[in-house]
C-alpha cells in the first residue's frame, strides 16, 4: 500500500466534497423557498411574489449549476481514486447512487430548464408544479446520497462473499431504512434550509439597510424567518438523533467528538471546552458540564459511554478475530471452489471482524504473520484525530443554536412588530451570512473525518480503498481541481454579487394593473368604475 | 425473500448488459446533440446574436440530457462494479479531462450571457466548444482502447492494477486505432448537432453553415467507421471466452480467456448482429443526405446512425465488456463482472418503475418547448442564455 496515494486521494476527496458542499445546502433550501414564493404568487395573484420568485430563482440558478457540475466529480471519484472501494462495496453502495440518478437527478435537471425557460410557455399552475418538482428532485437526491453515506457509517444489510471478494447486499430494505441514513437525511436537508434562510434573510437585510426593494425584502424576511426557525429547530433535534445513532454504531466517533479518553461512570459529562492531546491521550484545560453527554449519547442515566482507551482494547480483540477470518478466507480461496465445511464455519464465525484484519495490511502483506506490536499499532490506528473532530463538533453545535436565536428574533419582529427591524439587527443578519456554510462544512468534517480510519465503518479501511495510481497523476488532478475550482468560485461569487446588486426586475406595468384592480376590489362592487 | 430469484442470474446479467447499452446510447442520442451543438458553436455562429440563438436551442434541455451520462456512471457502479473500478481508475487522466469538460460546460451555458463583454462571452463560447468536443473525442478513444484490450490485471484480492505510469498511460490511450474511433465519435455528434440546429433554428446563415459542416462530418463518421471495421478485421486481435458460466460468481479470475482471432468472428456466430452496422451506415448516410437537402427531421436519421454504430460495438464484443490485453484471464465479461443477483434485481425494479416516468416527463418537456428558437425568444425571456 502506498501511503502517499492514500493521503493524496483523501485530500482530493475532502477538497472536492467540501467544495461541492458549498453549493448543495443553498440549492436544497432555496429550491423550496422559491417554490413557496411562487405558491403564494399563484394563490394571491400579487405580482410582487412573482418578482420575488424570479429574483431568488435567478440566484438559485447561479448556485445550482455549480452544485450539479461539482457533483459529477463526486460520482466519478469513487471509481477514479477509490477503485478497490468501488469493487468491494459497489454491490451495496452503487444501488442508492444509481437510484439517485433515476429518481432525483432526472427530475431536477429536466425541470430546472423548464423553470427558467417556461415562464411564457406554461400556465401559472403548471409552472408552479415545475418549481416544486425541481425542489423535490433536489431534496430526493440528498435522500439517496445520504442512504449511501449512511451505509458507510453503519453498514447494515450486507455480508462478505468469499467467492467474489466483496460485500454483497442481503437486504435492500435494511440499507434503505438504515436509522443512521434517515437521521442524517433530515439533519442535512434541514441544514440546507437554514443555509438558504440565512442567505435570503441576509440579502434582504442588506436591501433594507440600503432602502432598496423594500417590499420584496420585507416579504422575503418573513418567509425566510418562519421557514428558518422551523428548520433551525429541526437541525438541532435531528443532529441529536444523529448523535444518538452514532453512540450506538460508531462509538469511536462519539468518543472522539467528546475527547473522552477513559470510560467515565454514567451519566458522562459533556466537555464544553478543552484542548485534546492525542499523544498524551488527555484533554487539557477541560471544562465539563455534568450528565449532559450521557443524556445525549445514551438517553439514560445508567448506560456508560465507552472511552477511547477501552475502544482501542476492543479493536485489539477484533483484529485478533479478524486474523482468524482472514486465515479461513485464504484457505477457502486456495481450495478453488472446494471449500470444506470447516473452513466455511470458521470464516462465518469471525467474518464480522475481517475488516479489522485489513488494518494490518499497512504493516504486513499477510495479516496472519503480524507481530503483537503490529496488532497494537493497528488497534491504535482506529483512533481518529481527536482535536479537529472535537472542535468541529463544537463550532457546528454552537452555530446551530445561534441560528435558532437569529431566526426566532426575526420571526418575532416580522410577526408581532410590524416587520420593523433595528439597523443593528439588519447588520447582524448580513454579517451572519457565511455562518451556515461554516457549520455545514464542520458537520462534514465530524461525520467523515470522524469515520477514519475506515471508508466503511469496521468493514474496509481507507488505506485499502484507493486505486493503483501514481503520485504524479493524483498531484496533477489535485492541482487541476485547485486552479479550476478557485477560478469558478471567483466567477460565481462575482455573478452572485452582480445579480444581488442589480436586484429584482421591477415589472412596473404589471404591478400597476394589479394595484388598480386590487383597489377596485377593496372599494367593493358598487364603486366599480362605470364604463 | 426469494423474490429476486424470479429472474435467473444469467438473464438478469444480459438485461443489465442491454440496459448499459440503452443508457450509453441514450446519452449519445440526447446529450450527443447538445455536445455536437457546443462543438459546432464557434463555426456555425459568428455574431453574438447568432451564438445566443444556437446556445438557446439546447438551453432548456442540456441539463436533463446530461443526466443520461450521470445515470450511466451510477448504473455502471451499481450493476457492473468491477467495470466501474477498472475503467475509471485505469483511464484516470482521461476521465479527469472529461470531468473538467463536463464541469466547464454547464457553467458556460449558465454564465455566458449573464455579463456583457466580448472577451467574457468568447471565452465561454470556447468552453462550450471544449465541453462538447473533448468528451466526444475521449469517449471514442476509450471505445477504441476497449476494443484493443486494456493493460490491466486483477490481483488475488481482485484489486485492479493498471500497467504503466502517469502521463504515459494517457499517451498510450492515443494510439492510431483509438484515434480513428475518437474521430468517428466526434464526427457523428457533429452531424447529430447539425441535425438539431436545422430542426430548431430558422433557415438562415446558421442552418446553412450547420448543414455544410454536418454533412461533411457525417461522411467522415461513415468513412472512419468503415476504416475501424477493416482495422478490426486485419490488424486487431479479438478475445475468446472458453468457459461461459452465465450464473457463476462475479469473479473474473475464474474464467478462461484467450487472445487471438478476430472480433468480427461474432458476425459468423451471430449473423443477425449485422443489423447494427447496417443501421449505422444507413442512418448516417440518410443524415448526410438530409443535411444536404435541408430536411427538417434529419436528426432522426443521425439518431439511427448513432444507435447502430454504438450498438455494433457492444454486440461485436459480447460477452466481453472490458478485455485485458496483458492478462486475458482478468478480462471482464457479462458473466463475471456484474453485481449480485439480488442487487441486479432490485435495480431492475427501480429502473422499471422510473424509466417510463422519466421518458414521459422528458417527452412532455420537449413538447412544451416545441418550435424554433427565434430572436424574439431571446428578448422575451430574461433567463435565456
Amino acid at each position: 500500500m502506498d501511503l502517499d496515494i492514500v493521503e493524496l486521494s483523501r485530500l482530493q476527496f475532502a477538497m472536492t466534497a467540501l467544495y461541492h458542499f458549498l453549493f448543495v445546502p443553498l440549492t436544497l433550501g432555496l429550491s423550496i423557498l422559491v417554490a413557496t414564493m411562487e405558491t403564494v404568487y399563484v394563490m394571491t395573484g400579487r405580482p410582487i411574489w412573482r418578482q420575488m420568485t424570479k429574483f431568488w430563482g435567478t440566484l438559485f440558478g447561479i448556485n445550482f449549476v455549480l452544485g450539479v457540475a461539482t457533483g459529477i466529480t463526486m460520482e466519478f471519484q469513487f471509481g477514479m481514486n477509490w477503485s478497490y472501494y468501488s469493487h468491494y462495496v459497489g454491490d451495496v453502495f452503487g444501488a442508492p447512487l444509481a437510484i439517485e440518478g433515476l429518481m432525483a437527478f432526472f427530475l431536477e435537471a429536466t425541470f430546472v430548464g423548464l423553470f427558467f425557460f417556461g415562464w411564457n410557455k406554461l400556465g401559472k399552475v403548471p409552472h408552479l408544479i415545475v418549481a416544486w418538482l425541481v425542489a423535490i428532485g433536489s431534496n430526493f437526491s440528498a435522500l439517496w446520497i445520504l442512504i449511501a453515506n449512511g451505509w458507510m457509517q453503519n453498514p447494515v444489510g450486507a455480508s462478505f462473499n468469499p467467492m467474489t471478494m466483496r460485500m454483497e447486499m442481503d437486504s435492500f430494505a435494511e440499507v434503505l431504512f438504515n436509522p443512521v441514513a434517515q437521521a442524517k437525511f433530515v439533519h442535512t436537508v434541514s441544514a440546507g434550509y437554514v443555509t438558504a434562510s440565512v442567505f435570503v434573510l441576509g440579502v434582504s437585510a442588506w436591501y433594507l439597510l440600503k432602502g432598496r426593494h423594500v417590499e420584496l425584502a420585507r416579504r422575503s424576511i418573513t418567509v425566510a424567518a418562519s421557514f428558518g426557525l422551523a428548520s433551525a429547530l429541526s437541525v438541532v433535534v435531528l443532529g441529536d438523533e444523529s448523535g444518538y445513532d452514532a453512540g450506538l454504531n460508531q462509538k469511536m466517533k462519539m468518543a472522539a467528538i467528546e475527547a473522552m479518553w477513559e470510560t467515565e461512570p454514567a451519566p458522562a459529562s459533556f466537555t464544553l471546552f478543552g484542548i485534546p492531546d492525542s499523544e498524551a491521550r488527555e484533554t487539557h484545560y477541560a471544562v465539563h458540564i455534568p450528565y449532559v453527554m450521557g443524556l445525549i449519547g445514551t438517553r439514560s442515566l445508567t448506560r456508560e459511554i465507552p472511552g477511547i482507551e477501552q475502544l482501542v482494547e476492543e479493536a485489539h480483540g477484533r483484529i485478533e478475530n479478524g486474523i482468524l477470518a482472514y486465515d479461513a478466507l485464504m484457505e477457502i480461496r486456495g481450495a478453488k471452489g472446494n471449500a470444506t465445511q470447516d473452513m466455511t464455519d470458521r470464516f462465518e464465525a469471525h467474518s464480522e471482524d475481517l475488516g479489522y484484519a485489513f488494518l494490518l495490511l499497512r504493516y504486513t502483506d499477510d495479516p496472519r504473520n503480524a507481530t503483537p506490536e503490529q496488532i497494537q499499532q493497528a488497534a491504535n490506528d482506529t483512533v481518529p484525530h481527536v482535536f479537529p473532530i472535537f472542535w468541529a463538533f463544537r463550532i457546528m453545535v454552537g452555530l446551530g443554536f445561534a441560528f435558532i436565536g437569529v431566526m426566532l428574533y426575526f420571526f418575532v419582529r416580522s410577526s408581532f412588530k410590524g416587520m420593523t427591524y433595528p439597523r443593528w439587527a439588519l447588520y447582524g443578519a448580513v454579517a451572519v451570512i457565511p455562518a451556515p456554510w461554516i457549520a455545514a462544512e464542520m458537520g462534514w468534517i465530524v461525520a467523515e473525518y470522524g469515520r477514519q480510519p475506515w471508508t466503511v465503518d469496521g468493514i474496509l479501511p481507507t488505506a485499502l480503498s484507493v486505486s493503483h495510481l501514481g503520485v504524479g497523476e493524483v498531484l496533477f488532478t489535485i492541482a487541476g481541481f485547485v486552479i479550476f475550482y478557485s477560478t469558478l468560485f471567483v466567477i460565481e461569487m462575482g455573478l452572485m454579487i452582480k445579480y444581488i446588486r442589480k436586484g429584482p426586475v421591477q415589472d412596473v406595468e404589471e404591478t400597476e394593473i394589479w394595484m388598480k384592480r386590487h383597489e377596485a376590489r377593496l372599494a367593493g362592487p358598487s364603486a366599480a368604475p362605470a364604463e | 425473500m426469494i423474490l429476486y430469484e424470479l429472474i435467473d442470474y444469467g438473464t438478469l446479467r444480459v438485461i443489465w448488459w442491454v440496459l448499459l447499452g440503452v443508457l450509453l446510447i441514450g446519452f449519445a442520442l440526447t446529450d450527443g446533440f447538445d455536445m455536437g451543438v457546443g462543438a459546432l458553436l464557434p463555426f456555425v455562429a459568428k455574431t453574438d446574436t447568432e451564438r445566443r440563438l444556437v446556445i438557446n436551442t439546447v438551453g432548456p434541455v442540456w441539463e436533463g440530457n446530461q443526466v443520461w451520462f450521470i445515470l450511466g456512471g451510477g448504473a455502471i457502479f451499481a450493476a457492473w462494479p468491477p467495470l466501474y473500478a477498472v475503467s475509471f481508475s485505469g483511464f484516470y487522466l482521461a476521465m479527469w479531462l472529461i470531468l473538467a469538460a463536463l464541469i466547464l460546460r454547464p457553467v458556460a451555458f449558465k454564465y455566458r450571457s449573464k455579463r456583457d463583454g466580448k472577451t467574457w462571452r468568447e471565452r465561454w463560447d470556447w468552453a462550450l466548444f471544449a465541453g462538447g468536443a473533448v468528451p466526444a473525442l475521449i469517449f471514442g478513444v476509450a471505445v477504441g482502447n476497449v476494443l484493443r484490450g486494456v493493460p490491466f490485471h486483477l490481483n488475488d484480492r481482485l484489486m485492479p492494477i493498471y500497467e504503466g505510469v502517469g502521463f504515459l498511460k494517457l499517451l498510450f490511450l492515443l494510439n492510431p486505432f483509438a484515434l480513428v474511433c475518437g474521430a468517428v465519435s466526434v464526427a457523428m455528434l457533429l452531424a447529430h448537432g447539425a441535425g438539431w440546429l436545422v430542426l430548431k433554428s430558422e433557415a438562415g446563415p446558421i442552418t446553412e453553415r450547420a448543414r455544410k459542416i454536418g454533412s461533411m462530418a457525417g461522411l467522415v463518421a461513415m468513412g472512419g467507421y468503415a476504416l475501424a471495421g477493416l482495422w478490426l478485421l486485419v490488424l486487431t486481435d479479438g478475445y475468446q471466452l472458453a468457459n461461459a458460466v452465465p450464473d457463476g460468481p462475479s469473479n473474473p479470475l475464474l474464467s478462461e480467456v484467450t487472445k487471438g482471432g478476430t472480433w468480427l468472428s461474432a458476425y459468423v456466430e451471430r449473423p443477425w448482429i449485422i443489423v447494427a452496422p447496417l443501421m449505422g451506415f444507413a442512418g448516417m448516410g440518410l443524415s448526410v443526405l438530409g443535411l444536404r437537402k435541408g430536411w427538417g427531421f434529419t436528426i432522426l436519421a443521425s439518431k439511427m446512425g448513432i444507435f447502430g454504430m454504438i450498438a455494433s460495438v457492444g454486440l461485436t464484443m459480447f460477452p466481453f465488456i472490458l478485455p485485458s490485453s496483458i492478462d486475458p484471464a482478468s478480462s471482464l465479461t457479462v458473466w463475471d463482472a456484474s453485481s449480485s443477483q439480488r442487487t441486479l434485481f432490485v435495480m431492475l425494479v427501480a429502473a422499471a418503475i422510473f424509466m417510463p416516468i422519466i421518458l414521459a416527463y422528458t417527452a412532455w418537456v420537449y413538447k412544451v418547448l416545441w418550435g424554433k428558437v427565434t430572436e424574439s425568444d431571446l428578448h422575451e425571456n430574461a433567463n435565456s442564455y
